[in-house]
């Protein structure tokens, strides 16, 4: 895993307490707004994320940047490259 | 029981609404052909979405409120249990400490107690004799730990409107989450989320001409909830379960009436209520129980002294007039009501609650009715009570004359 700190994002999607696949899903919804080369964070407290949202960006072609652990959740950082 | 064409006067609008016409026709649809599930990707499931979404926008718009902050719920109770124990749950880092009103519905009392038992502490805060929160309490009971207070927008069985915008103002100060069960106010009078303040917010459809089975939390935008139930990606992950899609857009169908109608539904059932708790004031030993004027335009809720309360309601059914006493709950556990005995009134006055709720349906005529019948059946019961004994001899000093001078 690739631990980043104070990564700037362009849009922040906040889905603590949300259970799979929100993760999954609101990662696709965000993704098609936003433009090419802008980053999205992701707040989420569900264990199964870290698996899945890198392996997510390698099988859209996002770029994963990395993720930061916070006091109750994770900050999953991907940028849209594809 | 009297004649078949014995006049219906339907008097207990808290308990249920009849369905409106319009609800109807708009729910039946969802029932036959339009019966996909809305997660379904063909038509069939995209039109039931939609149908979902536009019922969010209706409901939405009759509290003020941003449609992507609205979650259905299957009930009020629903809805209740789901904000008290999902924002407990989130904010449990920041505090372990909730405070509810002592006049809550059951569903936030029981709730509160269940988030005693699961390590929380939770103060029941008093009310003065009209059942209004004490405002002065209510900042002296918020500590560090305090993360959620949750006070009605109104009691269904006292019908006093609280001062949710003051109890949001002192909660602000402190950073305190606010949710108010608006189930006995939501479409019946003006409900507002932004003006109000307040977090969260729940609301039933079967209070304004919706059908039963449907409810709603208002959740703030960006406010964190754990869910109460779990499973498929419904309601954003909110709350799972395949949608109830006729009842959702029963209760948007009827949110939209309802915000037409208000004003005048409101009108008509207060000039009703007005000429109702006038006259029945008039009859001996029966007080008002909550606020005189701050209170729901449909709402007469009265104690009768030396009487009980399911004793007058018999009696009123047996002339068709339906009415409730005390909470559906309590009056079926045969218990004074607690809202009533937080009001300070004695347990044995408290037996002879009633409560009368009226709807767009009822008349004049009606009002006139019950108002004839009334009188009748209390002096039929208070002649037949034990505790009416020596009452109304005009003996000053005999133990029937003392009687509850509060309300």
């Amino acid at each position: 895993m690739k631990f980043v700190h104070d990564v700037r994002a362009d849009v922040t999607a906040d889905i603590v307490y949300m259970m799979c696949p929100m993760h999954l899903l609101k990662l696709d919804e965000m993704m098609k707004e936003l433009e090419k080369g802008q980053v999205l964070e992701i707040l989420t407290d569900y264990d199964g994320s870290l698996e899945d949202i890198p392996q997510w960006c390698k099988k859209t072609g996002n770029e994963f940047i990395g993720m930061e652990d916070s006091e109750d959740f994770y900050k999953f950082y991907i940028r849209k490259t594809a | 029981m009297e004649g078949v064409n014995m006049r219906k006067c339907y008097f207990d609008h808290v308990a249920a609404n009849p369905l409106h016409p319009d609800v109807f026709d708009a729910m039946m649809p969802y029932f036959r052909e339009e019966f996909g599930n809305p997660l379904s990707v063909y038509d069939l499931g995209q039109k039931a979405k939609e149908a979902i979404e536009k019922a969010r926008g209706e409901v939405a718009s009759l509290v003020n409120a941003k449609p992507s902050t609205i979650i259905f719920t299957s009930s009020g109770a629903e809805a209740n249990n789901f904000a008290l124990r999902g924002i407990a749950l989130a904010r449990q880092n920041h505090g372990k400490h909730v405070i509810v009103s002592k006049v809550e519905h059951h569903s936030i009392l029981n709730s509160a107690r269940f988030l005693e038992k699961s390590g929380f502490v939770v103060t029941y805060l008093p009310v003065d004799t009209h059942g209004l929160v004490d405002l002065e309490m209510l900042k002296k009971s918020i500590t560090k730990e305090t993360v959620l207070i949750s006070v009605a927008h109104a009691s269904s069985e006292i019908g006093s409107i609280e001062p949710i915008k003051e109890i949001v103002k002192i909660a602000k100060e402190r950073d305190v989450i606010v949710h108010s069960d608006a189930v006995a106010t939501a479409g019946n009078i003006p409900v507002d989320v932004k003006d109000l303040g307040v977090d969260l917010l729940s609301m039933a459809a079967h209070q304004f001409y919706g059908p039963k089975g449907a409810g709603a939390l208002y959740v703030k935008e960006g406010l964190r909830i754990v869910p109460l139930i779990y499973g498929g990606i419904q309601e954003g992950g909110r709350r799972a379960g395949t949608e109830n899609v006729p009842a959702i857009v029963g209760m948007g169908a009827a949110a939209r009436v309802a915000g037409n109608e208000i004003d005048s539904r409101m009108k008509h059932c207060s000039e009703l209520r007005d000429k109702m708790i006038t006259n029945v004031l008039k009859i001996p030993n029966v007080y008002l129980t909550g606020h005189p004027e701050n209170r729901l335009p449909h709402h007469a809720s009265f104690v009768v002294e030396f009487i009980e309360g399911e004793a007058m309601l018999l009696m009123l059914s047996m002339k068709g007039i339906y009415a409730a006493s005390g909470s559906a709950c309590s009056s079926k556990a045969l218990k004074s009501s607690p809202v009533l005995l937080s009001l300070g009134i004695p347990s044995g006055l408290a037996q002879g609650s009633i409560v009368f709720t009226l709807g767009k349906d009822n008349t004049e005529a009606d009002a006139d009715y019950f108002l004839d019948e009334f009188p009748r059946i209390i002096s039929r019961l208070r002649e037949m009570s034990p505790f009416a004994k020596g009452w109304g001899e005009g003996n000053e000093n005999s133990e029937g004359e003392k009687c509850y001078t509060g309300g």
